[in-house]
């Protein structure tokens, strides 16, 4: 029986559209899995000299001291990462096999997640140091198996609040106030915490009690899922009510309204979309990086235009770089209705351009750091607004990837949006607004800013000549869009 | 008038639609039926260049389908859930649609209105989004959708699958109202032999790809059918 559960999880997995893409591309992945491997590793290695040598503590206690930030860290990663495990379970449910199987099998799944083995890469190494440092090996062992332990816990912690959305906020409200609370230093939880840890250390047999939590959560997730398993229960959709939005006062855009007015239902009503909106905000932050000069790689002006354009253009990556793909769930529609490109594609560009200001005006505190700075930000907008949102537009003819709106998965992003051409097209979106920079800037700053700006101006006034380019692409990509959207 | 010429249209090797001649004048209605894989919704999406040919051509009033773009003004269709924006309100696909077709908010709201009773009181107001409804209250969000606008030329993709009885007799009654009526080609696809000859006044029949069969339909023309596909069943 399981290996036959164990076949099905195969073929969902090396059957899904996502898998069938490049092998170039899976390599990349697999590097980058191995590079966080392999960081995680060094810093465990590490770790022990570095709080030894530097803070002149007991390593052991100090990690101890924090460890309790780590599950929390672990919980909230998993809750707003991590899926629950749905698998498929409805066909199975009317063949003979016991529920408790399909369940346990199901919560079993979920160990194979990443987010419980890659802490292993950390423990392990430190483990090591640990005894080799005259650590009792004992100890060490059932401090390993303890934290491992609690690692597992918040795993079905996490499956338990994720079931129930109170709970889960309950959850995190509390998380979010006791490391508030650490933050204005009126109780710092890792005093209470790290003796605990600790202990697991001390007193070998203290280990049974983070092994009985996990049994302990293991058994409610399982009662809780088992009791879900109706198709009008816990794998039923979830519905919810909709409300008609007519957005009147975007009539004055004309027809590019039309669509306008659908592009913003499409962000408000997906789950996959809306994700994307919220997350091209955290772009904004991304310049901490280059003017708190906390990287020292990044202080040079160069790398200063290259954090411009992505401090406005959070909204013009994310969202822009999957257009026609957000659509492609009913390109067909759009393909026979009275209408052309060119009005679908403006008002994908206003809406891009719109989202490109807004996000120009939340950057505009970077002024703290300087006029500078405000100039170079606004400078790169400019660039965005009159280059990059064009190219945007233009590499998304090439993507073609369905999108799932209702889904919001996939932590590697979509990888079929790699492809050489679509690549081929980053040059102009990031290099040549910092070739232009650095060619100004053997005059002056001044007149890199200004030139990167100029050309941004540039190419708003050739809007009506590029529109037409992007459109013939468009227009030459029509049906193999279809047949690849059709492609689930 | 719609012209199909030399169409051919092949999948590697495999030749999925291959029609010499067929031409479906104004007015008329037009119903295609086939078994599964005989090419019916290729040939629909062809009309709608959906698909590109591997050759021949087809005309929707003396226009390329697959070159000029004006036949779209007078032609909608509903082939299948590719057709409805998931996350509208029915309201609001219906108002998208009028806003393509040139028809104001409140024009579409009264022709809606006309289809109180065959939408059964699931489709309106129901605060629910498309992708919520169930798959027959989808389709006829759909059906509607495409007779927005006043078409000339409607093509509708197995229109009475998914109905249940008593809407696929009132689908029937509106459909022959509505090609009568209003002078307007229909074409549409159905697996359902009784349905098909009821609404349409010409059937083809395609099988494997080819027209196999083009009939003026007539009272003997549903047993006609009959015997076709039993024998068909019987072929293996």
């Amino acid at each position: 029986m399981l290996a036959q559960f164990l076949s099905l999880q195969w073929k969902s997995f090396t059957r899904s559209a996502s898998f069938s893409t490049h092998l170039s591309i899976k390599i990349l992945i697999g590097f980058l899995l191995l590079y966080f491997a392999a960081t995680f590793a060094f810093l465990g290695a590490l770790a022990y000299h570095i709080i030894q040598d530097e803070l002149a503590r007991d390593p052991l206690e100090t990690v101890n001291q924090f460890m309790i930030y780590g599950c929390f860290y672990w919980v909230v990663m998993r809750y707003f990462i991590q899926k629950t495990p749905v698998f498929n379970i409805t066909p199975l449910l009317v063949h003979p096999i016991s529920k408790n199987k399909i369940v346990h099998f199901a919560m079993g799944k979920t160990l194979s997640s990443g987010f419980n083995w890659l802490g292993l890469f950390f423990m392990i190494p430190f483990a090591i140091v640990l005894v080799v440092e005259g650590y009792h090996w004992v100890g060490v062992l059932s401090w390993f198996v303890g934290i491992m332990a609690f690692v597992m816990s918040t795993n079905y912690f996490n499956l338990l609040i994720n079931n129930n959305q109170k709970a889960g906020a309950i959850a995190l409200s509390v998380l979010a106030l006791l490391g508030g609370l650490h933050y204005v230093y009126i109780f710092d939880i890792t005093v209470c915490s790290g003796p605990v840890f600790q202990a697991l250390y001390q007193y070998p047999i203290a280990a049974l009690v983070p092994i009985a939590l996990w049994v302990f959560l293991y058994k409610a997730a399982f009662a809780d899922y088992k009791k879900e398993m109706y198709i009008d229960g816990g794998l039923a959709l979830q519905q919810a009510d909709a409300k008609t939005q007519e957005f009147t006062w975007l009539n004055r855009f004309g027809k590019t309204a039309v669509f306008l007015k659908n592009d913003l239902r499409l962000i408000l009503r997906n789950k996959r979309s809306k994700s994307t909106a919220l997350m091209s905000f955290l772009f904004l932050f991304y310049g901490l990086f280059f003017f708190t000069g906390s990287v020292e790689m990044y202080n040079s002006p160069m790398w200063s235009i290259f954090a411009g354009i992505f401090i406005s253009g959070g909204f013009l990556f994310s969202f822009g770089q999957f257009v026609p793909s957000w659509d492609s769930a009913y390109y067909p529609l759009l393909m026979t209705q009275n209408t052309s490109y060119r009005e679908y594609l403006n008002s994908k560009w206003l809406l891009i351009v719109v989202a490109t200001l807004i996000s120009w005006l939340l950057s505009t505190p970077y002024i703290y750091f300087g006029w500078d700075v405000f100039f170079l930000i606004l400078a790169a907008t400019v660039y965005n607004v009159g280059v990059n949102s064009y190219l945007v537009l233009w590499g998304g003819a090439y993507i073609k990837m369905p999108i799932d709106l209702t889904s919001n998965k996939k932590a590697f992003g979509d990888k079929q949006a790699f492809n050489i051409k679509t690549l081929l097209l980053t040059i102009p979106k990031l290099v040549l607004p910092v070739l232009i920079y650095f060619l100004g800037s053997q005059h002056s700053e001044q007149l890199g800013i200004a030139l990167v700006a100029l050309t941004g101006v540039m190419g708003l006034a050739f809007k009506n000549h590029v529109f037409s380019i992007i459109e013939r692409i468009y227009v030459a990509q029509k049906h193999k869009t279809l047949w690849a959207y059709k492609q689930k | 008038m719609i012209h199909v010429k030399q169409l051919k249209k092949l999948y590697g090797e495999k030749q999925v639609l291959a029609i010499d001649a067929l031409e479906i004048p104004s007015g008329q209605s037009f119903g295609l039926v086939g078994n599964n894989g005989a090419g019916k919704t290729t040939l629909f999406s062809a009309l709608l260049d959906l698909i590109r040919l591997n050759q021949g051509t087809i005309t929707n009033q003396e226009m390329d389908v697959s070159s000029s773009e004006t036949w779209k003004q007078f032609t909608t269709a509903f082939l299948d859930e590719t057709f409805l924006i998931g996350y509208l309100t029915p309201e609001e696909y219906f108002y998208f649609i009028g806003d393509l077709r040139g028809v104001s908010h409140s024009d579409v709201d009264a022709f809606v209105g006309q289809f109180e009773d065959f939408f059964h009181g699931e489709v309106l107001k129901q605060k629910k989004y498309l992708r919520d409804l169930s798959k027959g209250n989808q389709k006829k969000v759909g059906i509607v959708g495409a007779l927005i606008g006043s078409p000339s030329v409607i093509v509708l993709d197995e229109p009475f699958a998914n109905l249940d009885p008593s809407t696929q007799i009132r689908l029937k009654e509106l459909l022959r109202e509505w090609s009568q009526q209003k002078g307007v080609t229909l074409l549409i696809s159905s697996h359902d032999l009784q349905h098909v000859t009821e609404v349409c006044e010409r059937i083809v029949v395609l099988d494997k790809g080819e027209v196999v069969k083009d009939i003026k339909t007539q009272t003997q023309t549903l047993k006609d059918l009959e015997a076709f596909f039993t024998q068909k069943s019987q072929e293996g």
